[in-house]
C-alpha cells in the first residue's frame, strides 16, 4: 500500500500548493451546488467529511515504525512547514470559535488574550525552544528527567504535563463536538466521538509525522476559512479592500455609536438576563483602554500567565523538536508566530465589523433600534435562537430592541458571521470546516504529548527500559486511544467552558514547568533537589489556590482569578527552585557539561537520534 | 573555554535586549493605553495589532542576531 516517501520532504510546495488549490476547487464546487439547490445540510455534510477525510488519509500515508520518525516526525520538517503546523497545534477551537467573540463581548480587557498568545513565542525562541531542540530530547519530561538527573524529576514532569495537556485536550474535543453537531446537526455527545474518530485517524499510525502534515493541511483549511468571510464582509459592507486597515476608522464610528445607543449605560434589567441565562448582553465599551491600577494590573497579570503558559506547554514545545537544526528551530518560531498572527490580527477586526453591522442603523444589516417583531423574523435570527446561542428578551416592553435586549454567546460572532452578513450558506460549511480544523490539529498535538510522555517517559524509562522499539510504538498507540477515549468521556460531561479550561491548562504548565525549563538552561546551578521543589511546590500551590477560588469559595487575592492562578504558582516555584538548589550541592561535572553543550549549536545532541 | 564564555556573554546580551523589548510591548505600552487614545484608537492598536507586529518582527531579528552570534565564534551547525 502506498505511503509517503523520501522525496516527500523535497517535493513539500508541489504537494501543499495542489493541495491547497484542490481545496479552494472544492469550495468553488460547493458553491456551484448550491447555486443547483443542493440543501444546506448536504453541503454541510460534504464540507466535513471531504476535509475529515483528507487528514485521515495523510494521516494513513505516513504511518512508521521508526522511532524517531514516530516521536520528532525524523527531524527534517523545514522551518516554514514547522511554523504552519504550529500554528494549527497552537489556534485551538477556543482561537478560532471563541476569541472574536471575546472581543465583541468583553472589549479591551479580552484583547490581553491576544497579547498573551502572541508574545509568549518571543519566549519560546529565546528562553527554551532552540537549546531543547539541540538536547535532542523526544518529549519535555525528557529534558527535565536527563538535564536534572534519576526518575524523580521525569515522573513529576509528566504529571505536570499530563494534568495540563488532558485539561486543554477536553476543551478541544467539546470544539469539534460542539462544530461537528452544528454541521452535521447531530447530538452532541455523538459529535465528540466522531470528532475523536476523525483525531485518532491522523495521529495513531504515524505518530508526529503523521501529525505534522495533518497539522499544515488543517492550518491552511482554517485560515482561508477565517479570512474569506473578514475580507467578503469588509468589502460587501463598504468598510474597505482590506480589513486590517480598515477597522480602525469602524472602532471610532462604534465609539460613538456607544455613546448614541447607552452601550455602558442601559444594562439589562435584572429578570431579562435571568430569563436569558448564560447568555451575555453587550456592557463594555470596544476601546476603553485600562484607566484604573486594577485593570491595568489585570490586564497585566492575565499577560504574563499566557505568556508563561506558551512557552511551558509541551505540546507547542515539542514542535520545534522536530525541525533539521538550532538555526532552524529558532526561524521556525518566527514563521509559527507569523501564522498565528494572520488569524489573530483578523479576530478583531471581525469583532468590530459584527459590531457596527449589528448596531450601525445607517447599516441594513443592524438589529439595534428596530422592531423586535421585525427582527426576530430574520433568518439567522431564528435559527440561532433555536439552538439557544442568541436570545431576544424586550425588558422595557416598548417593542424597539435595545442594546440591553439583546443577549447572545460570543460564539456566534465566527459561527453566524456569514449569515449574518448575509454571505451564502457555502461560507458557513467553510466555517464549520474551518473550526473543526483547528479544534482537531490542537487535540491532535495535546493527545499526542500526552500519549508520547507516558509511553517514552513513564513505560520506557521508567517502567521497562529493555523494551525494544516496536513493543514502545505499540504501547505509545494503545495509550493514544485510551487517552482520547478518557478526553471524549470527559468532553461529553461538559464541565467548563471551552475558555476557562484553556486559560487553566496555560495555569498549570506555567506553575509546574516554566521555571524548571528555563533555569535548566539559563542557571548551571540548579539542580535535581531544586527542580523537584519548583515542580511539586508551584503546581501543588497552583492547583490549591485554583480549587480554592473556584470551588472552596475563598475571594480571590488582589484579583487573581481562576484564569490567572499562575501568578501564584510561579512565584511559588521559582523562590523553591533558587532556594532549595542554593541549599543543596550543585550538580556534578557531567551535568555541567551537558548544559554547555546545549548552549552552542555545534556539536553531536546531548541524547542520541534513537533513544 | 574562554571562546565559549565569550559566546555565552554575548547570548546573554542579545537576551536582554530582546527581552527588554518583548517586555515594552508586552506590558509597559498597555499601561499608557488611555493616553495612546485620541482620534486614533492607540490602545485598541497596540493591543489587537501593533504589539503581535512588534513580537513577529522582534523574534525573526532575535533568530538572525543569534545565528550570527553562533556563526561569529564557529559554533554554528555548519562550522
Amino acid at each position: 500500500m502506498l505511503r509517503l516517501g523520501d522525496n516527500f520532504i523535497t517535493s513539500l510546495n508541489k504537494v501543499y500548493g495542489i493541495y491547497t488549490l484542490g481545496f479552494l476547487g472544492f469550495v468553488i464546487l460547493m458553491a456551484i451546488l448550491e447555486v443547483a439547490g443542493v440543501s444546506n445540510t448536504i453541503i454541510g455534510w460534504l464540507f466535513v467529511a471531504f476535509t475529515v477525510l483528507i487528514y485521515a488519509l495523510i494521516g494513513v500515508l505516513s504511518r512508521t515504525m521508526q522511532s524517531s520518525q514516530y516521536y520528532v516526525a525524523g527531524r527534517e520538517v523545514p522551518a516554514v512547514y514547522n511554523g504552519m503546523a504550529t500554528a494549527a497545534d497552537w489556534m485551538s477551537g477556543a482561537s478560532f470559535i471563541a476569541m472574536a467573540g471575546g472581543i465583541y463581548l468583553k472589549g479591551y480587557p479580552y484583547m490581553g488574550f491576544l497579547v498573551g498568545w502572541t508574545g509568549g513565542y518571543v519566549l519560546v525562541a529565546s528562553l527554551i525552544a532552540p537549546y531543547l531542540r539541540k538536547f535532542g530530547c523526544y518529549t519535555v519530561p525528557d529534558f527535565i528527567g536527563t538535564r536534572y538527573g534519576g526518575n524523580l524529576p521525569r515522573v513529576c514532569a509528566v504529571i505536570i504535563l499530563v494534568v495540563a495537556s488532558f485539561t486543554y485536550v477536553t476543551a478541544q474535543i467539546n470544539g469539534t463536538g460542539t462544530v461537528a453537531a452544528r454541521a452535521l446537526q447531530i447530538p452532541f455527545e455523538v459529535g465528540v466521538w466522531i470528532g475523536l474518530a476523525g483525531i485518532l485517524f491522523c495521529s495513531m499510525l504515524g505518530g508526529m509525522r503523521a501529525v505534522t502534515w495533518t497539522q499544515v493541511a488543517q492550518y491552511i483549511v482554517l485560515i482561508i476559512a477565517y479570512l474569506i468571510p473578514v475580507f467578503w464582509m469588509s468589502n460587501k459592507l463598504g468598510y474597505g479592500l482590506i480589513p486590517h486597515l480598515a477597522q480602525f476608522d469602524a472602532v471610532s464610528r462604534v465609539q460613538e455609536l456607544e455613546g448614541l445607543l447607552g452601550v455602558k449605560e442601559l444594562l439589562p434589567t435584572a429578570e431579562a438576563q435571568a430569563e436569558a441565562g448564560k447568555l451575555a448582553a453587550l456592557k463594555v465599551g470596544i476601546n476603553d483602554a485600562s484607566a484604573t491600577a486594577m485593570a491595568n494590573w489585570k490586564f497585566f497579570t492575565l499577560v504574563l500567565c499566557m505568556m508563561a503558559g506558551t512557552a511551558s506547554l509541551p505540546h507547542v514545545l515539542m514542535r520545534y523538536f522536530t525541525t533539521a537544526s538550532v538555526k532552524a528551530a529558532r526561524q521556525s518560531v518566527g514563521w509559527s508566530l507569523l501564522f498565528i498572527c494572520l488569524l489573530y490580527l483578523t479576530a478583531p477586526a471581525l469583532a468590530t465589523f459584527t459590531k457596527l453591522s449589528l448596531l450601525d442603523p445607517t447599516v441594513a444589516t443592524s438589529i439595534i433600534g428596530k422592531s423586535i417583531s421585525e427582527v426576530s423574523n430574520l433568518e439567522w435570527i431564528q435559527q440561532w435562537s433555536n439552538v439557544g446561542f442568541l436570545k431576544l428578551v424586550d425588558g422595557n416592553g416598548d417593542g424597539i430592541l435595545q442594546i440591553n435586549e439583546f443577549f447572545m454567546r460570543g460564539d456566534i460572532v465566527v459561527l453566524a458571521t456569514p449569515e449574518m452578513a448575509g454571505l451564502p450558506y457555502v461560507i458557513s460549511g467553510l466555517v464549520a470546516a474551518g473550526g473543526l480544523a483547528a479544534a482537531m490539529s490542537t487535540a491532535d498535538g495535546l493527545l499526542l504529548a500526552i500519549a508520547n510522555a507516558l509511553s517514552h517517559d513513564l513505560y520506557y524509562k521508567v517502567i521497562d527500559p529493555k523494551a525494544d522499539t516496536s513493543r514502545r510504538l505499540v504501547v505509545a498507540r494503545v495509550l493514544l486511544l485510551f487517552i482520547g477515549a478518557a478526553g471524549a468521556f470527559v468532553a461529553s460531561l461538559k464541565l467548563t467552558s471551552i475558555l476557562g479550561a484553556v486559560a487553566w491548562a496555560f495555569c498549570f504548565a506555567n506553575s509546574g514547568l516554566f521555571f524548571p525549563l528555563v533555569l535548566g538552561v539559563w542557571w548551571k546551578r540548579a539542580n535535581k533537589a531544586g527542580a523537584v521543589a519548583g515542580m511539586i511546590g508551584g503546581f501543588g500551590v497552583g492547583f490549591w489556590y485554583l480549587y480554592m477560588v473556584q470551588f472552596g469559595g475563598m475571594t480571590p487575592w488582589y484579583g487573581i482569578d481562576g484564569l490567572r492562578f499562575g501568578m501564584i504558582g510561579m512565584p511559588v516555584s521559582l523562590i523553591l527552585m533558587i532556594v532549595v538548589s542554593l541549599m543543596t550541592e550543585e550538580p556534578d561535572q557531567e551535568t555541567q557539561d551537558m548544559v554547555d553543550a546545549i548552549r552552542v549549536p555545534k556539536g553531536k545532541a546531548v541524547l542520541a537520534a534513537d533513544h | 573555554m574562554s571562546k565559549q564564555i565569550e559566546h555565552w556573554g554575548k547570548t546573554k546580551s542579545l537576551l536582554w535586549i530582546t527581552l527588554i523589548i518583548w517586555a515594552f510591548f508586552a506590558f509597559i505600552i498597555h499601561l499608557f493605553g488611555t493616553s495612546l487614545n485620541g482620534s486614533f484608537p492607540g490602545a485598541y492598536y497596540m493591543a489587537g495589532q501593533g504589539a503581535q507586529l512588534a513580537f513577529v518582527i522582534l523574534t525573526f531579528w532575535f533568530a538572525s542576531r543569534q545565528n550570527k552570534i553562533d556563526e561569529e565564534f564557529g559554533f554554528s551547525e555548519d562550522d
